[in-house]
């Protein structure tokens, strides 16, 4: 027993420092440390960085631009991304599609897509859910019918995570609906400048657009565009779901938000003093500390699991569940150590290059939106209900 | 003992009631929030019309002698439409206030007006180092020939930028925490000297920031005793906090509704969501908490005339009730809607964001644990504080 770093990884750790500090750019990270909306050029100009050094498609195999960096040294990785305020990873791509696409796809798919994932040059938006399918993602009801070299594709996907930038989406939709639920549907990479692709914004709680919906009329997608066999877009869908989980938890930007928590309870004062030093927001601040120390820990089990060859399966729930009601849980305290000044709302305020003067501390401007914006953790990728019920039949055989 | 509403009482819940469901619509409501104020000046007229204005005054102050339980009717109804209009920053804490404080002429002179729905008040007791104690106050008020010469920053100021007058309290005498030389003044925004800086809050309101730079008022703007304002202000945010409490309970009821809605109409899986059992007893959950913040807002409501000590100790306990169970609820209203609960379109959404911030007005749950903790000793210091063992179990909402 042994949960100690080594040399070799500590040396890692320190590289992985030295590239963020000297490559991350300022005015990005100044964003991401005052909780300011991140744009779409943002996120190409830092993802482009990162590709540069090779280290954007962290988790792909070396020949196709991955790093084969361990389970630990991406555990490491994440720490200091977030750590360094690095702007969050854009998942659909590089995380989400690219491995399906190793996985399942043709050496055509390979030479096409992944290229221009790590070029920055396709945006990829996630077309699972639909308004009759969340939870229930196999109830999916867009249509693809197979018309000689194409399939025609009616339906309707919604929350789609920044779709607005998206030139490409995967998608699940049922090619046979006479086949039992999960065996009718599959996989199909749908370009979204196809006419009859329309792609409307939903407002969030938070007043942000980082979602939509996207309708799909008549949309001519050609065969070879489908990943997997037809009919068994489910196994892709749910390779998808389980694939490299271990980053799961969140500890990196769990970490950092607890800093940020402790450094605004300096900042703020209560009963005249600091209210870093008041003994209830002290130990509330304390007890979220305490319990991200134990989801490190057995995030760390279940990484050094991997590392071993260990597959992570309904492990990675516990992590999911935990680690976003530890992020909840900051972003609750975030916004409940600024008192009175987490009510006023300036939305431009949350724009880069806003220069007005704030209201009240600069650091409360983003809490509270930031605390409402997070309760979506606990909803989607699988909400933690669903997650409880994998573990309790998975782990628990109930 | 009797939780019952006597035939008055049933009749305003009535009347209240009504005008929330007919002509406060979530939809209407979207309109009102984009009037200037950010709220309507017809719905302000028509609740001065049907006397809601009046309700807490006494007789002898054009009002109806209405007590905490008359207030409770009224907020809660205005809790389930989550209404806009300024009723409490303008009747129950401002009004409030110059009924405790005014002179015959200050009262007729201000209270005519704000119940007849022609001027609207607000009370600027907050400042930027102040978090949730309205003793806390360094906007200094002095003596400028035979008036007093106001500066200083007042935060958070609600509905600070629709009022027509503001009652501000500045120190007179003393330091900072000082129980002694608090006094209130009645300032008018447009007077020189006076900056007001008004914004949205995220719960659907207004608010100000209030800058006062040596602006000149007369002896007649002091309300009540100079330096002497402490017992009526602690009585007002007393006011002020079961008025809340008692709102948060009609937004909880709403938002338990739409959710219980929710799951039985909802379909995954073949069935209604509310089939699941692990959403049943989430529900429940939730059931619970309103249950147990209904009783609290009752309690609270029911104390405001006790003496001080007593009052402040049960108005602590609700709101610190209030405080998490509505947060409880609020978060799992959002969750328990899926992704819809996180969109600006859904009623539930604006109902969580209400509730979550309910908390952040008038001193949260630890301030007012806090006071409770503090209130066994002699006086009420919010700085004597309970050790950390003895609430660490209410850190996590329950049900998770
Ligand atoms: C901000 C945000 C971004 C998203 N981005 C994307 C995206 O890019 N692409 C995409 O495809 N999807 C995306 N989603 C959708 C997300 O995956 C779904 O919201 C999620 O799967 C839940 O589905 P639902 O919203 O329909 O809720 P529902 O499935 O209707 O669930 C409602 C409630 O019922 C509970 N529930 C459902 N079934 C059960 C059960 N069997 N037992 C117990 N409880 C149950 C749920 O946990 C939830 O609390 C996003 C969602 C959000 C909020």
């Amino acid at each position: 027993m042994d949960i100690t770093y080594t040399a070799e990884e500590c040396a890692f750790r320190d590289e992985v420092r030295r590239f963020l500090r000297s490559r991350l750019p300022a005015d990005i990270a100044s964003k991401v440390r005052e909780g300011k909306r991140i744009t779409r050029e943002d996120y190409v100009r830092w993802q482009s960085i990162l590709a540069e050094q090779g280290w954007f498609a962290v988790h792909w195999p070396k020949q196709y631009g991955g790093t084969g960096w361990t389970p630990i040294q991406r555990h490491i990785f994440d720490e200091e991304y977030a750590a360094a305020h690095a702007p969050y990873l854009v998942p659909f791509g590089v995380s989400m599609v690219g491995p399906v696409i190793i996985k399942f796809g043709t050496e055509e798919q390979k030479q096409r897509y992944l290229p221009r994932i790590l070029s920055q040059e396709d945006w990829w938006c996630q077309g699972y859910s639909e308004p009759g399918a969340g939870s229930d993602l196999a109830s999916v009801k867009t249509r693809a019918v197979r018309d000689g070299d194409h399939y025609i594709v009616n339906g309707q996907k919604t929350w789609t995570t920044l779709g607005q930038y998206a030139n490409m989406m995967f998608c699940l939709a049922r090619t046979d609906p006479a086949a039992k639920q999960q065996e009718g549907i599959s996989f199909l990479l749908i370009d979204m400048n196809t006419p009859g692709v329309t792609v409307r914004p939903i407002i969030t709680l938070d007043g942000a657009h980082e979602v939509n919906e996207v309708f799909l009329d008549d949309v001519r997608v050609p065969v070879e565009n489908r990943v997997g066999d037809e009919g068994k877009g489910w196994t892709c869908a749910k390779f998808l779901l389980t694939y490299e989980r271990t980053g799961i938890a969140g500890v990196g930007h769990a970490k950092q938000a607890l800093a940020h928590l402790k450094d605004v309870a300096q900042r703020q004062t209560a009963n005249g003093r600091p209210l870093s030093e008041d003994p209830v927001f002290r130990a509330r601040i304390a007890e979220v500390e305490v319990d991200l120390m134990a989801l490190e820990m057995t995030n760390l089990r279940v990484i050094s699991a991997a590392q071993n060859g260990g597959v992570p399966g309904a492990e990675s729930s516990m992590l999911k569940v935990r680690g976003t009601e530890i992020r909840q849980a900051i972003s609750d305290l975030l916004r409940r150590a600024v008192g009175p000044y987490a009510l006023p709302f300036l939305p431009e305020a949350l724009e880069g290059g806003w220069d007005g003067a704030p209201v009240g501390p600069a650091h409360a401007a983003p809490l509270s939106a930031q605390y409402f914006n997070r309760r979506k953790l606990s909803i989607y990728g699988g909400s933690n209900e669903i997650q409880k019920n994998i573990i309790a039949k998975m782990i628990l055989g109930l | 003992m009797d939780f019952s509403l006597n035939d008055e009482q049933r009749m305003l819940d009535e009347t209240v009631s009504r005008v929330i469901r007919e002509q406060y619509g979530f939809e209407q409501r979207r309109g009102f929030a984009g009037e200037p104020g950010g709220f309507s000046a017809a719905n302000w007229s028509l609740f001065a019309e049907l006397g809601l204005l009046a309700i807490p005054f006494a007789e002898e102050n054009g009002g109806f002698g209405g007590g905490g339980a008359e207030v409770m009717i009224v907020q809660r109804a205005f809790g389930r439409g989550l209404v806009l209009e300024p009723y409490l920053a303008a009747v129950v804490l401002a009004g409030g206030l110059v009924e405790r404080l005014g002179s015959p002429e200050q009262r007729e002179r201000l209270l005519s007006p704000l119940l007849a729905g022609k001027s609207r008040l607000a009370l600027a007791w907050g400042e930027p180092e102040g978090r949730y104690d309205h003793r806390t106050v360094t906007t200094r008020a002095e003596r400028d020939g035979d008036g007093y010469r106001l500066s200083g920053h007042k935060a958070v100021v609600l509905h600070g930028d629709s009022a027509d007058r503001l009652l501000v309290t500045a120190r007179t005498a003393g330091g900072p925490a000082d129980r002694d030389g608090l006094s209130v003044f009645v300032v008018d925004p447009a007077q020189p000297g006076v900056g007001v800086r008004g914004y949205a809050t995220i719960d659907g309101l207004r608010a100000a920031e209030v800058r006062l730079d040596g602006v000149h008022v007369g002896a007649d703007a002091r309300l009540g005793p100079e330096g002497g304002a402490a017992d009526a202000l602690d009585a007002v945010m007393a006011a002020g906090c079961a008025a809340l409490c008692a709102e948060a309970v009609g937004a909880m009821e709403a938002a338990c509704e739409l959710t219980l809605d929710y799951l039985k109409t909802r379909r995954q899986f073949g069935a209604p969501i509310g089939r699941f059992q692990a959403l049943q007893h989430r529900m429940v959950d939730m059931r619970i908490a309103l249950e147990q913040a209904h009783s609290m807002a009752i309690l609270a409501a029911c104390s405001l005339n006790l003496p001080a000590a007593e009052r402040d100790r049960r108005i602590a306990a609700a709101k610190v009730v209030i405080g998490n169970s509505g947060r409880f609820v609020a978060e799992q209203a959002i969750q328990l809607h899926g992704g819809m609960g996180m969109t600006d379109e859904a009623m539930v959404s604006h109902l969580a964001k209400r509730l979550v911030l309910i908390d952040h007005h008038l001193g949260d749950a630890d301030f007012h644990l806090g006071r409770f903790a503090a209130s066994g000793d002699d006086d009420l210091r919010t700085d004597k504080l309970v050790p950390a063992s003895r609430f660490s179990h209410s850190l996590r909402g329950s049900g998770r």
